[in-house]
């Protein structure tokens, strides 16, 4: 280094580099443009995603830019429609696996011993247990209750509102467990490194090393495999509606969305947008996730030179 | 010590998880007799549900449940009614296993390699490519690949059947179907667990000794890069295992995995707890060697 | 710093090809079958086929084919023809049927079959310790049902009897018009006593298997394949065509259409595996086939629950139904709409007309019940059930074109509730719900068994929906010996159910589909039964 430069803290430090990584900006941006359109554009459609017409089958036109589906519904503001609830769906499992997964891992790992035997054998009851099962007495047992609570509190407009609710809550609950061995895993490995026998020898107290030490180690494989969490949240929730426990129809996911167009490929005659159409959405959602996320990790890697 | 302590646990944490299910599937709403078609009278049904102990008090049917597992029996199927639990689990278990094996052999051959090169050529091409590959197989669902792979590689070509099980050749297809998925995220896990050694001390210390890169690689950083790998490793295989419900039912496999769904729809009590104690007993016992896996990839892991 | 690629790729391969080779062994075991003479796809896995036990179609084509009753289906028409018994008489006032079996009737092990096998069979599924589903279709003869209720202990007394060696003798609490068509069903086939009482409950598994059917049991894989060999000892055998035969249970109209393409099946023969979104294209081909059977698609109505229990607001959601768009755009096999609840193509029978496409009167009965252009009238529910593992979601799409169709014509809102089966079912028996899909198909070929879901009493009325008249004219229809007379009852009391109280709308008439290579296939013939011997079906080389 021959110009000492100007002190930074770490966060800018880690913005500084975050901007110089192009594919990560420009996934980023993206991103934001995706939220903003899914969000306005159903709004500025001319058609309503719910309205049948004659025209059934039609592929991508000047009318349908996505083409139409077998109630001639506009495949576009479907898809858009879709998009909001899948986003959502992706953000609660990912923020779910995040905080629980993420803090479950990095305490059983930390302590070890008895905590660790008991907290990971939890998880594992957890997995054990069929989520079918588990969705179907949660939904059916626990959602009258819940509606009966809910209207004396608010007044709710409609049934699916209750629905995704529990969806959300099904999802996130089985959306965690695979975070958390992850990151116990990690922690079983780094809690014997140098840097933390040495910030421990220095007497720091445990929570400190945990924060400060440990998990700035793992931002990588949390952010990556966050990110890999989003598109399993939205294919099982597409999963648990092909079963008819998801989100009740005329509503759409892109995954249902998706599920449908698979339906759609045959020898015979394929009708290609409505299963490229959402599935394109969806895969490019994710690619500029994960290229945001690696863009990311690298920013915060703390061994990273400037 | 600690290995011994956790296999004696075992027991009592299968009793509970069997218990569980065995709670849960019944608390469900409906019954493994409720047809479209009500039969002609009332009596017929409790009939039905005496004849398979269903009108015995909770705690009973618990105990009937017990005495038979003891005996290693789940009792009859009550959706196929000719057939044991244990029939359909003889029938279907191999073919998942055969399946599931060969789709981790496959999820890690492609994973691991794919994950390596796109770590060590960070931010080229070969890492845009390979990430980009890689993302592309976790997000396009079973149900999609499937499909495409029967009509491009069954219909168009003609090089393998459309489904079925029997010969080699129809094995192809299901297990790149199903490996796909979990072959994306072994690759995105084993770049990322490369990446956060490739900077540690020792593998510094290694490059500075003289050693080469490769030698480095498989040496020293391998061995801790693969460690998430390893984590996931323990549930993915429990689930290769014990089938694929997507796969199976696209492919016509006569496997394990679409009973696994079709039994809860069907409130088949004793095929339900009959199959989670079966997948219970594959994910803690993998979970276990993957534990061990853990001590012998890093020595200094400590568990007690 | 140099970089050897190639070490990193020897450590690999070694380790993922020893991997492989280790695994791949586990594969060598299943070793490759042979094809069968004939492939037949045949919708759902069977749930049994123990003759007492089985209800689905699926499981009664293959459980028609290992055990035979006293009669058995015509391969043309699907009437009655002589099948175990040679012969059979009947007493004037229809009460007394007299059997008489064939001298050449045996087990596929050798034994004979007699009058005594027969008494057994029907006693079986009158016990209360078989749990027979089907046991209902016994319930026309004398002393059955209380026999099956437990309040006759005696079997002696059941109205079955042994009269001598091959004589078999039945006394019918009434007379039942339609008895010889239930003689049909596998509910009442002949199965082999020292074999069930031997094995109990797994006594399918018993090798070997008595059966007294065309075919003989090879194996049967749950999810695989049921394996049929041609029993060499069938009185009729010179008539079986094939064989080797393989019945393959498949759920996904893809999947199904992929085997058939690919030469992998020779007869696909349920109506849920032909892909609708395809069938303009593949209906114009010369290998699939359609037909009428014996289904109704309709729609119950919970009528203990407001507004429904006007028959005002019925009959006006009733008329606000465009049937023609529905069978038109989404089942798309030629169906044929409904306005009344019995198919047509029964024999002595042509049902009422009921209510047609109106919503002009649709929207005056709606104002005339208090809710003119759908003002103040309550979000209800319509109830379907979800399609599980790849079926065609044709429940959902319905759903929707009636969601629009009601919005569109009487300005009233629907909320859908997709509903997993099991749910969907309890909720439907415990009238929780307001509108929900529903289908039936008959058992026989007759009036009776759709109209008499409706009764007050039965258990498949599930639309809270009680009226006596109703009730009287059924009961009045079938104490009726005369064909005419009793057409002239069951009119009135369909024409009650779909035009007056109107608890269920019908939609559409079910349109059966098969696909098979008319060239190379032969002996499928259509019938309004949707009865296709497995014996008759013949493969031309």
């Amino acid at each position: 280094m021959i110009n000492a430069p100007p002190a930074l803290t770490p966060r800018q430090r880690a913005w500084r580099r975050f901007k110089r990584n192009r594919a990560a900006v420009i996934s980023g941006l993206f991103l934001a443009l995706v939220v903003l359109v899914v969000l306005v554009g159903p709004a500025i459609c001319p058609y309503s995603p719910n309205a049948l017409s004659e025209a059934q089958f039609q592929p991508p036109n000047l009318r349908h830019w996505f083409g139409t589906d077998v109630h001639g519904r506009d495949l576009l503001v479907r898809v858009l429609m879709g998009a909001r609830l899948s986003l959502l769906v992706g953000a609660t499992g990912a923020g779910v696996s995040l905080v629980i997964g993420v803090i479950w891992g990095a305490v059983a790992g930390y302590l070890g011993g008895r905590w660790d035997s008991a907290m990971m054998r939890a998880v594992d009851v957890l997995y054990s247990l069929p989520s079918v099962v588990f969705v179907i007495v949660l939904i059916t047992t626990l959602e009258q209750l819940f509606k009966n609570w809910l209207s004396r509190l608010v007044s709710i407009e409609s049934d699916s509102t209750v629905r995704l609710l529990f969806l959300f809550v099904g999802l996130g609950a089985v959306s965690w467990l695979t975070m958390a061995r992850i990151v116990r895993g990690q922690v079983l490995s780094l809690r014997t490194r140098g840097f933390v026998e040495a910030s421990r020898a220095l007497g720091a107290n445990e929570v400190r090393i945990l924060w400060r030490h440990i998990l700035p180690n793992m931002y990588g494989i949390i952010i990556v495999y966050l990110v890999l969490t989003v598109p399993a949240v939205i294919l099982s929730e597409s999963f648990l509606s092909y079963l008819g426990l998801g989100i009740q129809p005329p509503q759409a996911s892109l995954g249902s969305l998706i599920a449908d167009g698979a339906g759609q490929i045959n020898p015979i005659r394929i009708y290609w947008w409505l299963i490229v159409m959402p599935g394109g959405i969806l895969v490019a959602m994710l690619l500029a996730l994960n290229f945001l996320g690696d863009g990311l990790r690298d920013a915060l890697d703390p061994l990273a030179e400037s | 010590m600690y290995f011994l302590k956790r296999l004696f646990f075992l027991l009592p944490l299968l009793l509970l998880i069997s218990f569980l299910a065995f709670v849960l599937v019944r608390v469900a709403p409906g019954g493994p007799f409720d047809k479209e078609r009500k039969p002609a009278s009332p009596e017929i049904e409790r009939n039905l549900k005496a004849k398979y102990h269903l009108d015995e008090s909770f705690g009973k049917q618990y105990e009937r449940f017990l005495a038979g597992l003891i005996r290693g029996d789940f009792g009859p199927s009550l959706k196929y009614r000719s057939h044991s639990v244990t029939d359909i689990m003889t029938q279907g278990l191999p073919i998942s296993m055969t399946l599931g094996l060969l789709a981790f052999g496959f999820a890690m051959g492609t994973g691991i390699p794919l994950g390596l090169i796109t770590a060590v050529r960070r931010g080229g091409w070969i890492d845009l490519g390979g990430s980009f590959l890689a993302i592309l197989a976790v997000c396009v669902p079973g149900f999609v690949v499937g499909p495409l792979l029967i009509m491009l590689f069954a219909i168009h070509w003609r090089l393998f059947p459309v489904g079925l099980w029997g010969t080699p050749a129809h094995a192809v297809l299901p297990v790149i179907a199903l490996g796909l998925f979990f072959a994306g995220k072994v690759a995105r896990l084993m770049r990322e667990g490369m990446l956060g050694v490739m900077n540690a001390e020792f593998v510094t210390a290694a490059r500075a000794r003289g050693l080469s890169e490769g030698a480095v690689i498989i040496k020293h950083a391998f061995r801790l890069a693969v460690l998430p790998v390893v984590s996931y490793a323990g549930p993915m295989l429990a689930d290769l295992l014990t089938g694929s419900f997507v796969v199976e039912n696209i492919f016509q496999i006569p496997g394990l995995g679409v009973f696994l769904v079709n039994s809860s729809l069907n409130r088949d009590y004793p095929m339900v707890v009959g199959l989670v104690l079966l997948y219970a007993v594959l994910l803690l016992g993998l979970n276990l060697v993957v534990d061990m896996a853990y001590r012998w990839l890093d020595p200094r892991v400590k568990y007690d | 710093m140099s970089f050897s690629w190639q070490s990193v790729y020897r450590f690999l391969t070694r380790a993922v090809v020893g991997g492989l080779l280790l695994f791949s062994c586990a594969g060598c075991g299943s070793r490759a079958e042979q094809r069968a003479d004939l492939v037949i796809i045949n919708g759902a896995e069977p749930e049994s086929l123990d003759p007492a036990i089985v209800t689905g179609q699926p499981d009664i084509r293959v459980a028609g084919a290992l055990f035979e009753g006293l009669v058995r289906n015509d391969p043309h028409t699907g009437a009655p023809v002589p099948g175990l018994a040679e012969r059979w008489e009947i007493s004037d006032d229809g009460r007394l049927y007299t059997f008489y079996l064939r001298t050449n009737a045996q087990w596929s092990t050798g034994e004979p079959i007699m009058a005594r096998d027969v008494v057994y069979s029907w006693r079986r599924v009158l016990s209360p310790e078989t749990a027979s589903d089907y046991a209902g279709q016994l319930f026309y003869i004398k002393n059955a049902e209380e026999f099956n209720r437990g309040e006759i202990k005696d079997p002696s007394r059941v109205g079955i009897k042994a009269i001598g060696p091959r004589t078999v003798r039945v006394e019918l609490t009434g007379p039942v018009p339609f008895f010889l068509d239930l003689c049909t069903l596998p509910t009442l086939a002949v199965v082999p006593e020292w074999t069930i009482e031997r094995y109990g409950d797994r006594w399918l598994m018993a090798r070997p298997l008595p059966v007294s059917g065309p075919y003989e049991l090879v194996s049967w894989r749950i999810n695989d394949r049921i394996r049929l060999r041609k029993n060499r000892r069938y009185w009729d055998v010179a008539h079986t065509q094939n064989d080797r035969v393989d019945v393959l249970p498949v759920g996904s109209a893809n999947t199904a259409l992929n085997l058939y393409e690919t030469g992998a099946a020779d007869i696909v023969w349920d109506k849920e595996l032909a892909p609708s979104e395809l069938l303009d294209v593949l209906l114009k081909r010369p290998d699939f086939h359609t037909f009428d059977y014996l289904g109704t698609y309709f729609i119950r109505i919970n009528v203990t629950r407001k507004p429904f229990d006007d028959p005002r607001v019925r009959r006006a959601l009733a008329m606000a139904i465009d049937k023609t768009r529905i069978v038109e755009k989404i089942t798309r096999a030629g169906e044929k709409i409904a306005t009344h609840l019995t198919p047509p193509g029964i024999p002595h029978y042509d049902p009422p007309n009921g209510l047609g496409y109106d919503p002009e009167t649709a929207r005056r009965l709606l104002a005339e019940a208090g809710y003119p252009g759908g003002k103040g009238f309550p979000t209800f529910q319509y109830m379907f059930n979800a399609a599980a593992g790849g079926a065609a979601k044709t429940h959902e799409k319905i759903a929707v074109e009636l969601q629009q169709m009601w919005r569109q014509e009487l300005g009233i809102h629907m909320e859908l509730r997709q509903a997993e089966w099991k749910v969907f079912l309890a909720a439907q028996s415990a009238l929780d719900y307001d509108l929900c899909r529903s289908s039936w198909v008959g058992d026989y070929n007759d009036p009776n068994t759709f109209l008499d879901l409706f009764m007050s009493w039965s258990g498949n009325n599930r639309t809270g929906w009680k009226d006596p008249d109703y009730d009287r004219l059924l009961r009045e229809a079938n104490s009726r010996a005369d064909p005419a007379a009793r057409a002239t009852l069951l009119q009135a009391a369909e024409a009650l159910l779909v035009r007056d109280a109107v608890p269920v709308l019908p939609l559409f008439f079910y349109r059966g589909i098969s696909y098979y290579d008319s060239t190379k296939i032969q002996g499928i013939y259509p019938n309004i039964l949707d009865q296709h011997p497995i014996n008759a079906v013949r493969k031309v080389r």
